[in-house]
């Protein structure tokens, strides 16, 4: 991190729900995911070092069907949140209420009933999906998981395999035989199969092409509009975030430095991070680009020994 | 990166029997086994003559009169004797081999899976098992638990067990990180079901060659140990059959035959066996002639086409396929045809989509084709030298100062078993010919022309200890460091965060002008090419679809396809709209 830690002291306190304005501020209420304070420690390396600091108080809400967007760099910590709210990764501090309940350190017991309403798509989708398994198994996997026959399970299969636009004799193939894209739709297929009401999608799209990062992306807008499932969409690219989110929260080494609604974010932002990350990005467009460069070196000195 | 791919063909299921099947290696020896298996279970149905009934008239009696091979020093019958020694020396290793997998493969998958203390305490065990010599073992248990074959063969199984928990657990450590098990975790399966549906389907195959690894191997201790003299004496098998033949070794040669064959068939079938399941179970299959001999053997001489307009006097490809040869010996082609030009001072984009060739375009300019890849024709012409065909030699000499290199992936390019200092100093020394002081002198004044803050600290740094930021400065510096004229980067900024990538933009857009390099830049990202790019060209499955200056291309572009990738760029979609709360019931 030290290529980016010259430049802009950031503020240490921020709003606690990590929303702008009072009035687009989310009820707890209505929240289907409601996260506050959470904090995420991790051991340090080498012997009696001092815990590390992953998340160091984050809060945020999701509605039911909403899709809050979480963008942030390596090292952030935006892809812990997503995995402490999964319970792959343990939880040291505050709450995460799932639909009125606490499920922070749920028992597994709790966390297997659970599962039939918080699902995920992972990055990288050539690691997501067990190479040695048909893309059928795989599909029926959290079914069986919730107890379905295997009869059922496999007609279930075929209607998911339909709703991502692959062909049904999908099922009798191996992983490798698809390209990423396409193994991402199997992923998502698979996060769908128990209708969840919220899937964290950790970085869905970034291993992707252009074009194949866009069709994945309608994709998961079509469905969303369809089953009303919410998404927490974690991704390190804002133009990818703004495009899929309602909601746009950036994260800044373990601490949520803004959120609000995506078109302000993404266009009006309040905090120095988010304007240093939203300059970074360059376009497509040579006289835009040249434009921003020059904002991005006036604003961060960038280029100066 | 992308190597060939032949997606979406032919079924996959009976994949593996059918490769099984149609491995000679593996049916061959499957076939010797199954003959050896089949007349050793069924000996009383093959002789009706007894192991044991010895008759002393008979002592070394020839074959004959339903005695198919003869009989022994003591009068029995050899054929006999082989058939239902076999029952004992093959049962003693398979229960060896049984007694291996039931203590090693679970201990393993629990070690593996779980961690923590007790995979301490068994890999302790396991280190101290596998500290022990073998044979010593074996003679104190035979002294303390009797001569019985089969007592001695479930030591040896506990001896051997090592070798499949070091197996079982270092694969399922390796798995435990893996993002389908995680998936499976959230999908709420126990963990006694994560175990047996993916880490088992995955261990299976490396199980399955070890144990005809350590069946043969059992067969071969424990004839050793009969033969020895130490096995049990009154039980029939092949170990013991060889000693009582060695003795008699002057007198019938002959005798020693029938077992060492017995044995020596069984082994090599088992390690034959093994070895052909490992091509049919990890896919492997033959490999291609590949390799620096082969790549030389297959160099094609520079062929030029006409009339393709003048050649720029930096870089000029001409008609450039590249070819894969493919295990079964089949060759396709990844690049056909392609043609580029860079001038001195200017920087050329290649974009395309992933397995669109662009990187192996690049490649084939330094001459680095990845195994099994070849220029199959064209011409490139580097600074006026011939890269297609030229000896290893040539393309030494044009490494470094003609042209230089930066990766995608900082990290993987760099040797973690030295420092920044000796990666930057190396290539100083030999090329330049720089004394160790002056060439650390240059190596410092390097690191601050990437804009390193503290040069000294990271030139004794190892590459871990540096971020993936800095470690892309230290590469650049050194892709620099001989004064190229043609620079090749594939992807530099793609494994960067955003703010770090436009650091590193910045820098290499102030070291192209201050040194006037030329720029080959392979990437995926539109916005990098509008950057830093003077021109774009467009890759599509192997071929180049648009070549023009980048605010033409990128503005207005001619071809289909450069602007479906343009109309995927996000940079103008619309953001989403606001949440609203949805209507009751039309879920």
């Amino acid at each position: 991190m030290t290529g980016t830690s010259q430049g802009e002291q950031l503020p240490t306190v921020f709003p606690p729900d990590g929303t702008g304005t009072a009035e687009e501020r989310v009820r707890a209420r209505d929240a289907l995911l409601d996260v506050r304070d959470l904090r995420v420690s991790f051991p340090g390396r080498g012997w009696r070092a001092p815990r590390v600091e992953v998340l160091d108080g984050v809060s945020l809400r999701i509605r039911p069907g909403e899709t809050l967007g979480l963008v942030g760099e390596s090292g952030s910590g935006k892809s812990t949140i997503g995995r402490a709210i999964l319970g792959l990764a343990p939880v040291a501090g505050g709450t995460i209420t799932f639909d009125g309940e606490r499920v922070d350190n749920a028992s597994r017991r709790r966390r297997r009933a659970l599962s039939r309403d918080v699902q995920v798509v992972f990055q990288d989708p050539y690691t997501s999906l067990n190479p040695s398994l048909l893309i059928g198994d795989t599909l029926a996997e959290p079914l069986l998981a919730q107890g379905v026959s295997a009869r059922e399970a496999r007609g279930t299969v075929a209607d998911l395999l339909d709703r991502v636009a692959l062909p049904r004799d999908t099922v009798h193939r191996l992983p490798r035989e698809f390209s990423g894209g396409q193994r991402q739709r199997v992923a998502i297929a698979r996060a769908l199969a128990v209708s969840p009401r919220l899937i964290v999608c950790d970085e869905p799209v970034s291993a992707l092409d252009l074009t194949t990062q866009r069709t994945v992306m309608d994709l998961l807008t079509d469905i969303q509009e369809r089953t009303g499932v919410a998404y927490l969409f974690v991704s390190h690219d804002l133009s990818v975030v703004r495009a899929v989110s309602h909601r746009v929260a950036v994260i800044h080494r373990g601490a949520i430095v803004e959120s609000g609604e995506a078109d302000m974010i993404t266009r009006r932002p309040g905090h120095p991070y988010t304007r240093r990350l939203l300059l970074s990005a360059p376009v497509a467009d040579p006289d835009r680009q040249r434009e921003r460069r020059a904002e991005y070196e006036r604003r961060f000195h960038a280029g100066a020994s | 990166m992308s190597a060939p791919v032949a997606a979406s063909t032919a079924p996959r299921r009976s994949g593996t029997a059918r490769r099984f099947l149609t491995n000679p290696q593996a049916m061959l020896s499957l076939l010797v086994l199954m003959v050896i298996a089949g007349l050793v279970v069924f000996a009383p149905l093959i002789t009706q003559h007894s192991p044991t009934t010895a008759e002393l008239r008979n002592a070394f009696g020839p074959p004959g009169g339903g005695h198919l091979l003869g009989f022994d020093s003591a009068g029995r019958d050899v054929w006999a004797r082989l058939l239902y020694g076999g029952r004992n020396t093959l049962g003693g290793a398979a229960l060896a081999v049984a007694v291996a997998l039931v203590i090693g493969v679970p201990s393993g998958l629990a070690a593996g899976y779980h961690g923590g203390w007790f995979d301490s305490l068994a890999s302790w065990w396991v280190n101290m098992i596998m500290a022990l010599p073998a044979m010593v073992v074996l003679l104190a248990s035979r002294a303390v638990l009797g001569p019985t074959v089969w007592v001695l063969m479930v030591v040896l199984g506990v001896l051997v067990a090592p070798s499949f928990f070091r197996l079982v657990r270092g694969t399922v450590a390796g798995m435990r990180g893996e993002l389908y098990v995680d998936a499976a975790r959230v999908f709420g399966l126990r963990d006694s079901r994560i175990i047996a549906r993916h880490v088992l389907a995955v261990v299976r195959a490396p199980i399955i060659i070890q144990v005809a690894l350590v069946a043969g191997m059992a067969i071969g201790l424990q004839a050793g140990l009969e033969f020895l003299g130490i096995g049990s004496g009154s039980l029939p098998t092949w170990g013991a059959m060889l000693n009582e033949a060695f003795t008699n070794i002057h007198r019938e040669p002959l005798l020693m035959l029938w077992p060492g064959l017995a044995l020596g068939v069984t082994s090599a079938a088992l390690v034959l066996l093994a070895s052909a399941l490992r091509d049919v179970l990890e896919d492997r299959g033959t490999a291609p002639a590949t390799g620096r001999r082969a790549r030389r053997a297959a160099a094609v001489p520079p062929t030029e086409r006409d009339g393709v307009g003048e050649r720029a006097d930096l870089l000029s490809v001409r008609d450039l396929a590249v070819a894969y040869t493919l295990a079964d010996g089949t060759s396709t082609e990844v690049v056909h045809g392609v043609d580029l030009d860079v001038r001195r001072g200017e920087v050329l984009g290649l974009v395309g989509q992933s397995g669109s060739g662009k990187t192996q375009t690049a490649f084939s300019v330094l001459g680095l084709l990845p195994e099994g890849g070849r220029v199959s024709r064209g011409s490139v012409l580097l600074d006026g030298t011939e890269v297609v065909g030229a000896a290893e030699r040539t393309l030494r000499g044009l490494r470094g100062d003609t042209v230089a290199y930066v990766p995608q992936e900082p990290m993987s390019n760099l040797d973690p078993a030295f420092t920044v200092g000796d990666h930057l100093t190396e290539p100083l020394r030999t090329k330049l010919g720089l004394s160790r002081a002056q060439a650390r002198e240059r190596a410092l004044d390097l690191l601050q022309q990437v804009e390193i803050p503290d040069p000294a600290r990271v030139m004794a740094s190892y590459p871990h200890q540096i971020s993936g930021g800095m470690a892309q400065r230290v590469l650049i510096a050194g892709a620099v460091s001989c004064d190229p004229d043609l620079l090749i980067a594939d992807e530099p900024t793609t494994a960067l965060d955003v703010t770090v990538q436009a650091e590193v933009l910045a820098l290499l857009r102030r070291l192209q002008a201050e040194r006037g390099m030329g720029v080959l830049l392979v990437t995926h990202n539109l916005g990098v090419v509008a950057d830093l790019c003077d021109r774009v060209a467009v890759m599509r499955e192997g071929g180049i679809v648009e070549v023009g200056a980048t605010a033409d291309l990128l503005t207005s572009p001619r071809d289909p396809y450069t602007r479906e990738l343009l109309d995927a760029v996000l940079d103008d979609a619309p953001a989403r709209a606001p949440w609203r709360p949805r209507e009751v019931g039309t879920r």
